[in-house]
C-alpha cells in the first residue's frame, strides 16, 4: 500500500525499465540461441545426469552442514559478548565477498594434499580432498555457509527474548528453549538462509574447481560441466545453463512468496 | 521454610535494594508506582536479572548469592508475566505441557496431566486452539495454568489481572484467589489495584524508587 505521493516520476521509471531490460537480455539471448531440438538429448545423457546428480547431492549436503555449524555460530555471534567478536564475524563471513578462486586457493594451502592441515590427513589417513566429492562439499560449505549465518544471526538479534525467558522459568534448558521457542520464531529466516546457502552451493564453481578439481563423477558438478562444455559444445553448455536458470528461478520464486514475502509484510 | 530475599542490583542509574522474608504459604503483594522496581524484583527472583550482591534463598536452597547463581530453569519458580509471554506458535495444550516436557516428562504423561488441568479450569474446548488466537482473559488463564503445571514452589504473578476488563474482574479475582489458596507454596503478586491486594494477599509491601517504604498485613492476613 504505497501512497500516491511516494510513486516515482516518469524518468525514474524509465531508468528502472532499463535495469529490468539489462537483467532480461542475457536470458533472451540464451533462449534465442538454445538448440531446442537437443534439449532432451543433452539432459538425458549420462554425463549430464551424472553432473546434475552430483550437484544436487553435494549442494544439499553443503546446506545441511551449513545449518549444523552455521546455526550455533550465528547463535554465539548474536548473543555471546567476547573480545574480537567483530573480527571473528568478519573472518566467518569473508568468503561471501571473496572471489571464489581465492577461497579455493586458500583451501588448497590449508586442506589440500600439501597444505598445512591436509598434509596430516594424507599422511595419517591417506585421505585427500583433491578429486574427492568431500572436497566439493568443503568448498561449497566455505562459500555458502555465510549466507545462512548472516540471515540467522540477523534474525536472532531481533528476536523477542521474552518468550525464551518464560520458557527458562518453566524449566527449559537454554538449548531446549532455543529449539522449541526461539527457532520457531525465526523459522522464515532460517529457511531463507538455508535456501540461499543451498543455491550458492548449487551454483558454486570457482572454489570447487580450484580446490577439488574437475573430475567426472566425483567433482565435476553441473556448473563445472557447463563451463567445460563451453569449450567444445556450446549448444550443450546452453542447455545445461538453461536447466540451472530454471532451478534457481523456481527456488527464488518459492522463497519470495513463502518466506521473504511473509516476513516483509509482518 | 520460607523465601528470604536480600537483593542489591543496579541497572543503569536505577538501584534496587530489597530485604524481605516471606514464610511459606504466605501471599505477599508488592505495590508501588511505575518504575519502583516491582518487575525487576520478580525478574531477579526468577533468575532473569543477575543481582549484584545479596542472597536469594527459597526453602533453605540458595538460588543466588556471591558464589551460586542458579539458572532460571533450576529454581522451581512459576512466573505469570504481565504480558503473558505465551508461545504463540503452539496450541494451548502445548503451552501448558511445555514445562513438563522441558523437565523430561514423557509426551503422553505430560499431555494427560495438561488435559486434566485444562479440564479443571473449564478450558478443554480451547486445548487445540493456537495461543495467538486467544482473547486477553483466555491468555491470562493459560499463562497461569502453564506456570502451575510444573508445581513450582514459588509463584510470581506480575499484574495478573491487568488484561481483564473491569466488568469481569470480580469473577477473575475469585478464580485467582481460589488458585492461590489451593497453591501450597509462597506467592508474590505485583499489582496496582488496591482491591486485588486486599482480596488476594496476606501482606503488602510498598516499593518506591527501589526501596521498601512500607510493610503491613492486609485484613486478609490478620484474620
Amino acid at each position: 500500500m504505497t501512497s500516491p505521493g511516494a510513486r516515482p516520476p516518469r524518468f525514474i521509471r524509465v531508468i528502472a525499465v532499463v535495469a529490468i531490460v539489462f537483467f532480461c537480455l542475457p536470458f533472451v539471448g540464451l533462449l534465442w540461441r538454445t538448440p531446442w531440438s537437443r534439449v532432451f538429448d543433452v539432459l538425458g545423457d549420462e554425463t549430464s545426469r551424472e553432473a546434475l546428480w552430483l550437484s544436487l547431492r553435494t549442494s544439499i549436503a553443503a546446506a545441511l552442514v551449513s545449518v549444523i555449524f552455521g546455526v550455533p555460530l550465528a547463535w554465539v555471534l548474536a548473543t555471546v559478548d567476547f573480545r574480537g567478536r567483530n573480527i571473528v564475524r568478519a573472518l566467518c563471513l569473508i568468503s561471501m565477498v571473496l572471489p571464489p578462486v581465492v577461497g579455493g586457493i586458500s583451501l588448497i594451502f590449508s586442506m589440500g594434499r600439501t597444505g598445512l592441515f591436509g598434509r596430516w590427513l594424507d599422511e595419517w589417513f591417506g585421505f585427500r580432498f583433491t578429486f574427492s566429492t568431500w572436497g566439493v562439499i568443503i568448498a561449497q560449505v566455505f562459500v555458502a555457509m555465510p549466507f545462512l549465518v548472516l540471515s540467522v544471526e540477523g534474525a536472532l538479534r531481533q528476536v523477542d527474548p521474552r518468550p525464551t525467558d518464560a520458557a527458562r522459568t518453566l524449566g527449559a534448558s537454554s538449548w531446549y528453549a532455543f529449539r522449541r521457542v526461539t527457532i520457531p520464531s525465526i523459522g522464515s529466516a532460517l529457511i531463507a538462509g538455508t535456501v540461499l546457502a543451498w543455491a550458492r552451493a548449487f551454483g558454486e564453481f570457482g572454489a570447487t574447481i580450484t580446490f577439488a578439481g574437475n573430475y567426472p563423477g566425483t567433482t565435476r558438478t553441473l556448473s563445472i560441466a557447463t563451463y567445460s562444455a563451453l569449450e567444445n559444445d556450446q549448444g550443450r553448455a546452453m542447455v545445461l545453463s538453461l536447466m540451472m536458470i530454471l532451478v534457481s528461478f523456481v527456488v527464488l520464486i518459492a522463497l519470495r512468496d513463502r518466506w521473504l514475502g511473509s516476513e516483509a509484510s509482518r | 521454610m520460607s523465601l528470604n530475599l536480600a537483593i542489591d542490583v543496579r541497572l543503569d542509574s536505577f538501584r534496587l535494594r530489597v530485604d524481605v522474608d516471606v514464610p511459606t504459604g504466605e501471599t505477599l503483594a508488592v505495590v508501588g508506582p511505575n518504575g519502583a522496581g516491582k518487575s525487576t524484583l520478580l525478574a531477579c527472583i526468577a533468575g532473569l536479572v543477575a543481582i549484584d550482591s545479596g542472597k536469594i534463598v527459597l526453602d533453605e536452597k540458595v538460588l543466588d548469592d556471591d558464589d551460586i547463581r542458579l539458572a532460571p530453569e533450576e529454581r522451581d519458580i512459576g512466573v505469570v508475566f504481565q504480558d503473558h509471554r505465551l508461545f504463540e506458535h503452539m496450541s494451548v495444550i502445548e503451552n501448558v505441557e511445555f514445562g513438563l516436557r522441558a523437565r523430561g516428562v514423557r509426551r503422553k504423561d505430560a499431555r494427560a496431566q495438561s488435559a486434566s488441568l485444562l479440564d479443571e479450569m473449564g478450558l478443554s474446548n480451547l486445548a487445540e486452539r493456537r495461543a495467538s488466537d486467544l482473547s486477553g482473559g483466555q491468555r491470562q488463564r493459560v499463562a497461569m495454568l502453564r506456570a502451575l503445571a510444573v508445581r513450582p514452589r514459588l509463584l510470581l504473578l506480575d499484574e495478573p489481572l491487568s488484561a481483564i476488563d473491569l466488568d469481569s474482574r470480580e469473577e477473575w479475582r475469585q478464580s485467582l484467589a481460589h488458585h492461590i489458596e489451593s497453591f501450597s507454596g509462597t506467592t508474590l503478586i505485583v499489582s496496582h489495584d488496591p482491591i486485588d491486594v486486599e482480596r488476594l494477599a496476606d501482606r503488602v509491601v510498598t516499593l518506591d524508587n527501589g526501596r521498601i517504604i512500607d510493610d503491613e498485613r492486609t485484613t486478609n492476613g490478620r484474620s
